[in-house]
């Protein structure tokens, strides 16, 4: 692909609104899974005792288990959310975008 | 002191969970078992099926992306297994239920660790990934820099990688089928070697990802058959489990406290940053996103891959409870009968016996077989992400500059699985004896330190340039070896001196850094007219990278 091409796909809005959407949906998720995760590394650094008590009095589950089990899900569920709206709008956009150039490029 | 003797324990803990990933550990415990008839005619179906499938690949792979990509026509959900499949290693299965039944939670902390980058991968690299690679991730690196140059670093650092991985796996798998199937160590080695060329080099993609997939679905159902009949002992109640483990348990109730894993944070922020981005830098992980036919089953088969994988390490947690009473508390399950002592077979056999234990000879069959598939599954993808690293950015892009004809760099390919085939069988029997537990560890360190950050550069950086990718990449990979074979692991136990020069056991939090100071200093000083050229090519390259826009559809069926 020409240089040229690019540079017009550049200019369209639409790239610039993929782009910015996207971006930020994506480091939104990143950032939430990062901040969880290292979080969560720290307090088992330097808290642990906080993780080995039980959610509730007479409980055999501990809040460790319980959080990171929490995790395993949330951060599974958030890979849905980020598919299913990259497959869905993102990808729609992105589309949309590609038939712009190659109408321009006729 | 305290403190001081917390970071001992640790690290001497860490130093074993590591070699629970690398196969049951070595040093002359493994005594030959008695020939394991279940287990050798389950797996010869499992071959049988396999070849089948080779056969009927075979047909299909004709050119180059066939042989690399499966053509691009595998599905999101096929891919998903797959992935899935090359993730969980029978190391994973054998070393993480060992250590819930040796340490409890940390293993669980352990597991989160290693799950916890699949969803970064996806959110900040999958796009990118598919939209600039076609075959290898040296295509995105190698994208807009010198070629030769990135590519032959790249292909180092790749095949650094897959020869430490190959190198643990198959000395974990022949000592691994010593012990389930009576077989001799080097016979054990002979299979595994051929049957993984045998797939490669007539099937390539196409019978690799098969094999997985088959494989993972094996895995996955035998796991939950063995997870299922233990928790029926417990009524189903995690909290009767628990009281129980917890009563039995020489930790106690501290079973389920953070243990001595993870105490110090500096090995706890490592490992972390080295199980996350590592994952992230294994180069036939990162093969697997160019597998599929588009952008949407790409992003589809992460979710699949990170759903098995979270439901199968949940199931081990299980596992391992469980195994701590029902294998913990029976004696026939301990050299001389006596509870408490060593496990028969070594420590890394508590899922085995747990088999044993509820389902009896059949199932420890099955999963033995299990265990056999898995690791031929893994290495038949180390394997033909190495020849594709050696065929692919070496021999046509390097020494033929692109101008190779696909049916020659297939050929190149096959002689390269060979050649990968019988190091694997010369090293792994020449490793026999030797402890190889960092070497698993290494390949994560050098995955996280020499191939991501120069890859995540390449994606996110305008300013990187050719002398900064390659600086970064070497110091990176380098560091990661300097801090692995100065840490206690090698240091100490394999070469024998009296104290380790670099007191961590994970080099990732120290190399990862080295690696980008490095290329970003070396991209900034560098005011040549190519690098200017370079950190322009970073628009078009921007654009297509979010776009997929003029990407080669690797798609032709």
């Amino acid at each position: 692909m020409s240089s040229e091409m690019y540079e017009h796909m550049r200019a369209n809005p639409k790239f610039q609104r993929l782009v910015a959407r996207r971006s930020r949906f994506a480091w939104t998720l990143a950032f939430i899974v990062l901040a969880m995760f290292y979080g969560f590394v720290l307090v088992v650094a330097f808290k642990p005792a906080l993780l080995g008590r039980p959610i509730a009095q007479g409980s055999m589950v501990t809040i460790g288990v319980a959080v990171e089990l929490f995790m395993f899900i949330f951060f599974w569920v958030l890979t849905a959310v980020y598919v299913i709206r990259a497959n869905g709008e993102f990808d729609a956009l992105t589309q949309d975008l590609i038939k712009d150039a190659w109408k321009e490029n006729k | 002191m305290h403190r001081l003797a917390r970071i001992g324990l640790a690290l001497g803990l860490l130093t074993m969970s590591v070699m629970a990933f690398a196969g049951p550990p070595v040093g002359g415990i493994l005594e030959k078992q008695p020939t394991n008839w279940h287990a050798i005619i389950m797996f010869c179906l499992f071959v049988a099926l396999t070849m089948g499938i080779t056969y009927w690949a075979a047909g299909r792979t004709k050119s180059t992306a066939d042989f690399y990509t499966a053509g691009g026509g595998i599905t999101g959900f096929q891919n998903g297994l797959a992935i899935a499949g090359d993730y969980m290693s029978a190391a994973t299965l054998l070393g993480l239920s060992a250590m819930v039944y040796g340490q409890g939670y940390d293993g669980y902390i352990y597991m989160l660790a290693f799950f916890a980058g699949w969803p970064i991968i996806l959110f900040l690299m999958a796009e990118r990934l598919r939209n600039l690679g076609r075959f290898t991730f040296s295509d995105i690196t190698a994208y807009r820099l010198d070629q030769s140059k990135v590519r032959i670093m790249a292909a180092i650092s790749s095949l650094t990688v897959v020869c430490f991985y190959l190198l643990a796996q198959m000395v974990g798998a022949g000592q691994l089928i010593k012990l389930l199937f009576g077989l001799e160590y080097k016979i054990a080695i002979f299979i595994v070697g051929f049957l993984m060329m045998f797939y490669v080099i007539f099937g390539g993609m196409v019978a690799t990802t098969w094999v997985q997939i088959i494989k993972a679905c094996m895995l996955l159902v035998g796991g939950t058959l063995v997870m299922v009949l233990a928790m029926s002992k417990f009524g189903f109640s995690y909290h009767n489990l628990v009281e129980q483990a917890t009563a039995v348990h020489k930790l106690g109730p501290k079973l389920m406290y953070p243990g001595s894993l993870l105490a110090d944070p500096v090995t706890a922020i490592s490992l972390g940053l080295g199980l996350m981005f590592g994952t992230a830098g294994l180069p036939h992980i990162l093969m697997r996103f160019f597998t599929v036919t588009n952008a949407k089953e790409a992003r589809k088969s992460v979710l699949y891959a990170s759903g098995f994988v979270s439901y199968f390490f949940n199931v081990i947690f299980l596992i391992g409870l469980t195994g701590i009473i029902i294998v913990g508390q029976n004696g026939s399950f301990f050299e001389g009968g006596k509870i408490g002592g060593k496990l028969i077979g070594g420590g890394n056999m508590v899922a085995m016996h747990l088999a044993k234990a509820v389902g009896g000879n059949m199932l420890l069959g099955f999963l033995a077989a299990v265990a056999f598939a898995t690791i031929l599954a893994v290495v038949s993808g180390l394997a033909l992400a190495g020849a594709s690293a050696i065929s692919h950015d070496l021999y046509a892009r390097v020494i033929m500059k692109g101008k190779a004809s696909e049916a020659t760099e297939i050929k190149v390919s096959k002689v390269a699985v060979i050649c990968l085939g019988f190091i694997a069988i010369v090293l792994g029997i020449l490793f026999e004896k030797q402890n190889i537990a960092f070497m698993v560890g290494l390949a994560f360190g050098v995955a996280a330190a020499a191939n991501f950050p120069v890859l995540i550069l390449s994606m996110y950086w305008k300013g990187l340039t050719t002398r900064g990718a390659l600086w970064g990449g070497y110091g990176g990979l380098i560091s990661a070896v300097l801090f692995v074979l100065f840490s206690k692991s090698v240091w100490v136990d394999v070469i024998g001196m009296k104290v380790a020069l670099f007191p961590y056991t994970q080099p990732a939090l120290f190399a990862m850094p080295i690696a980008f100071l490095l290329a970003y200093i070396f991209s900034k000083i560098d005011g040549s007219d190519r690098a200017k050229a370079e950190i322009e090519a970073f628009e078009d390259q921007y654009v297509r990278g979010q776009t997929g826009f003029g990407a080669a559809t690797s798609s032709k069926h």
